[in-house]
C-alpha cells in the first residue's frame, strides 16, 4: 500500500494526531464511518500523512474483514506508522489511533448507560428508550439497503439483489448459521454467479 | 412493552468477564461487513441475554451516544452486570482477535489484493452481509407490536427513518434527532407517569 510519497510523522505530529482523534471520538454520533470524511480531510488533504490509496484501502479492508468497522481507524494508524518508519511504529500507530477514537466515547457512553440503568423507571428514560425503537429499526433497514446497493458496484445487478433477499429470508425465517451464508456468498462470488 | 428490565435476574446473562470476552470475540469474528446483525442473532436468539425489546432499547442508546454503535452496544451489555470491568472485557473481546485478523489481512492485501477472485468473493459476502442486517431489522419490527404508540404509528416512523436515510440520503444524526424527538415525545405522552 505504498502511496505517492506521504510524509512521515514525528513526535509532535503523533500528539496532534491523538488530539484530533480524541476530539473526533466525541463527535462520532451515528456510527464508525460517519467520521471517515473528516479523517480523510485531515490525514490526506491537510497533513498529507496518508495517500488516497492508503486511506480508501483501509476502509475497504476493514469492511471486508470480520469485526467492527471502526477497525479502519486501526489500519489508518498502521499505515501512518509504516510511512514513518516501519512495523514497530505501525503497531504504536494502531494503539494510538484506536485509543484516541475510542477512549472519550467509551467513557461518555458508559457513564450515560449506567445513569440510564439506575434511573430506568423514570418516565423520561422509558420514553427515550422505547420511543427511539421504531426510528432505530428504520435506520437498521436503511443500513441493510445501503450495503446492498454498495455491493452492486461492478456486479451484475439482479443476482446480487437475489442473494441479499434470499439471505434476509433465510435468516428471518430459519436458524441457519450466518457463517454458512457468508461462505456461500464468497463461493458464489468466486464462481462468478453473482 | 411490558419487558422494561433489560437484563432481568431470571434471564440468562453473562456469567463472568471471561464469558463476556469470549462471547463478544465469537460475535465479532462472524461479523463480516458489520457486527450488528450477528449481535442480534447471538445475543437475542442464541444466548437470550436480551429480549427483542431490550435489544432495540440498548441499540437505540448505542446509536445516540458518540462512538461506534457495536462497540457501544458491547460496552453497555458488559457494563450492565459487571460495571466498567465488564464494559472493558466486552470491548476487548470485540477488538482483540478482529484487530489481529485485519492486520494480517492488510499484509495479505499487499500481495494478493489485485486478484479478481478476491474482489468477487468480497462482493458476494457483501450482498450476504446486507441481507443479514435487513433480516435483523425485519425481526425487530415484530417486537414493535406491543409498543405504546401502536403498530401503525411505529410503522410510519420506521418507514420515515428508512426513507430519509436510504432514499433521500439525509445525514443519520438529523434523522435520529428529528424523528427521534417526535417519537420520544409521543411515547412520553402515552406512558404511565
Amino acid at each position: 500500500m505504498a502511496g505517492p510519497g506521504p510524509l512521515a510523522l514525528h513526535g509532535w505530529d503523533w500528539l496532534q494526531l491523538l488530539g484530533h482523534f480524541l476530539l473526533l471520538s466525541l463527535l462520532s454520533v451515528g456510527g464508525a464511518l460517519t467520521t471517515a470524511p473528516e479523517m480523510h480531510r485531515y490525514l490526506v488533504l491537510q497533513q498529507r500523512w496518508l495517500s488516497e490509496t492508503q486511506f480508501s484501502s483501509s476502509i475497504t479492508l476493514a469492511q471486508a474483514a470480520p469485526g467492527p468497522n471502526i477497525l479502519f481507524v486501526a489500519l489508518l494508524g498502521w499505515n501512518l506508522g509504516m510511512n514513518s518508519g516501519g512495523p514497530l511504529l505501525a503497531l504504536a500507530g494502531v494503539v494510538l489511533s484506536l485509543t484516541g477514537i475510542l477512549l472519550p466515547s467509551t467513557v461518555v457512553t458508559h457513564l450515560a448507560s449506567q445513569w440510564g440503568h439506575r434511573n430506568r423507571h423514570l418516565r423520561a428514560v422509558r420514553a427515550f428508550k422505547q420511543g427511539m425503537a421504531p426510528v432505530v429499526i428504520g435506520l437498521m433497514l436503511a443500513t441493510g439497503w445501503i450495503l446492498a446497493r454498495a455491493s452492486q458496484a461492478g456486479g451484475r445487478g439482479w443476482p446480487l439483489w437475489l442473494l441479499t433477499a434470499t439471505t434476509a429470508l433465510l435468516i428471518w425465517r430459519t436458524r441457519l448459521h450466518v457463517l454458512w451464508l457468508l461462505a456461500a456468498g464468497a463461493l458464489l462470488g468466486i464462481l462468478g454467479v453473482v | 412493552m411490558t419487558e422494561r428490565e433489560t437484563l432481568p435476574e431470571d434471564q440468562p446473562g453473562p456469567r463472568s468477564l471471561t464469558d463476556l470476552f469470549l462471547t463478544f470475540t465469537w460475535l465479532a469474528v462472524q461479523g463480516f461487513g458489520g457486527v450488528m446483525a450477528v449481535a442480534h442473532r447471538e445475543l437475542v436468539e442464541r444466548k437470550r441475554w436480551l429480549t427483542q425489546a431490550a435489544f432495540v432499547e440498548e441499540w437505540a442508546v448505542a446509536q445516540i451516544m458518540p462512538g461506534p454503535n457495536v462497540m457501544n452496544l458491547s460496552l453497555v451489555i458488559g457494563g450492565r452486570r459487571f460495571g466498567w470491568r465488564g464494559a472493558l472485557a466486552a470491548m476487548a473481546g470485540m477488538l482483540a482477535l478482529p484487530l489481529g485478523l485485519v492486520l494480517l489481512l492488510a499484509l495479505a492485501y499487499g500481495r494478493f489484493g489485485g486478484h479478481p477472485a478476491v474482489a468477487r468473493a468480497l462482493r458476494g459476502m457483501g450482498a450476504v452481509a446486507a441481507g443479514l442486517i435487513l433480516a435483523a431489522g425485519l425481526r425487530l419490527f415484530g417486537a414493535l407490536r406491543a409498543h405504546p404508540l401502536g403498530g401503525a404509528t411505529c410503522g410510519a416512523l420506521a418507514v420515515g427513518a428508512f426513507g430519509g436515510v436510504a432514499l433521500l440520503h439525509w445525514p443519520m444524526p438529523f434523522i435520529l434527532l428529528g424523528l427521534g424527538t417526535v417519537a420520544c415525545a409521543a411515547t412520553y405522552a402515552r406512558l404511565d407517569p
